[in-house]
């Protein structure tokens, strides 16, 4: 038990001081990074509550597929650094009374539930496998959500076609495959006919 | 199950000092004899004209969220082929279901002309 309650506080304490670089780095770059080492710490500490599978989806889904987006956003956005930090007093009252809300939520769920109200979950037994119990669920008794959850998979395909998707630009030069692999030779090659001509300076 | 583990808490353990190491390594023992030169950023020989931030083409952004969906659809399919034979015929056409509302967001993708380049 010692080995974990060790764990979970390294993984607790790299975990709170990435989320805190998140927020006060000035690079965006760093801060995206430092936001994947809060979410692997974060999937540690799920290894620890056994719950490996969705451990494992953190890190495959959060940290393979969305910080990915995240990064290309931020390269994409023409981050001027100079720039972002104007207006830092024009919206620090709608920040802070967001920051107000958020800690006050905070502290209401940890005053009605304290720390002895929640419990420790208990062990799993032995031959427990997260990802059994997750499938045995989630294609059975949550059939409805999940089916919901391909809808919402297809409203994001189409609204992000909606949105960034515009086309060829007219007159444009683009690759085409197909015709790249019909080209012939005679396409391509002209064979010249000319006279043979004597190299004179050197008599050759 | 958490001992299962245990030889990845050691392997993260030991590529974190591993790489700490190194860097301590090089940055104590290297010669450090910076010049003017060196220190400049390199362009291919040329003198740098531009600035590395610049825009990008909104079409990477479309290929990396379309990436993301159907990674999330992958991390579905884990769980319903670790307890297929458990959860039946049911399990097995809610799959299939899922599977076609996305083929449908393919098939879209791809008339539209989202994934030519």
């Amino acid at each position: 038990m010692s080995i974990q309650v060790l764990v979970f506080y390294l993984f607790g304490t790299i975990l709170t001081l990435s989320a805190l670089s998140v927020i006060t780095v000035r690079n965006p770059v760093y801060a995206a990074l430092f936001l994947v080492l809060a979410f692997f710490s974060s999937a540690a500490i799920w290894m620890l509550l056994e719950v490996e599978f969705l451990a494992i989806t953190l890190v495959l889904v959060y940290v393979g597929a969305v910080m990915v987006l995240f990064l290309f956003v931020v390269m994409m956005l023409d981050v001027n650094l100079s720039r972002l930090r104007e207006g830092f007093a024009r919206y620090l009252p709608v920040g802070i009374l967001v920051a107000l809300v958020m800690a006050g939520e905070l502290l209401l769920v940890i005053w009605t539930k304290g720390a002895e109200k929640l419990p420790l979950p208990p062990g799993n037994p032995e031959g427990f496998s997260n990802t059994t119990y997750l499938g045995e669920r989630l294609y059975t008794e949550y059939l409805f959500p999940f089916e919901i959850a391909a809808v919402i998979l297809l409203v994001a395909i189409v609204a992000a076609i909606t949105l960034t998707h515009r086309g060829r630009s007219e007159g444009g030069r683009y690759q085409d495959p197909a015709r790249q692999v019909q080209v012939t030779r005679d396409e391509r090659v002209r064979i010249v006919s000319m006279p043979a001509v004597k190299d004179k300076e050197n008599g050759a | 199950m958490l001992a299962d583990y245990f030889p990845i808490l050691v392997f993260l353990g030991i590529s974190v000092a591993l790489g700490a190491i190194l860097v301590v390594v090089g940055s104590v023992l290297g010669p450090k004899r910076p010049g003017d030169d060196k220190m400049s950023p390199y362009e291919c020989g040329f003198e740098a004209f531009e600035d590395a931030r610049m825009k990008f083409d909104v079409r990477y952004y479309l290929v990396a969220i379309l990436f993301i969906i159907f990674d999330l659809e992958i991390a579905f399919l884990f769980p319903w082929a670790v307890v297929l034979e458990s959860i039946g015929w049911t399990g097995f056409w809610a799959m299939m279901v899922f599977l076609g509302i996305l083929v449908v967001g393919f098939i879209y993708e791809w008339k539209k002309g989202a994934l030519e380049w």
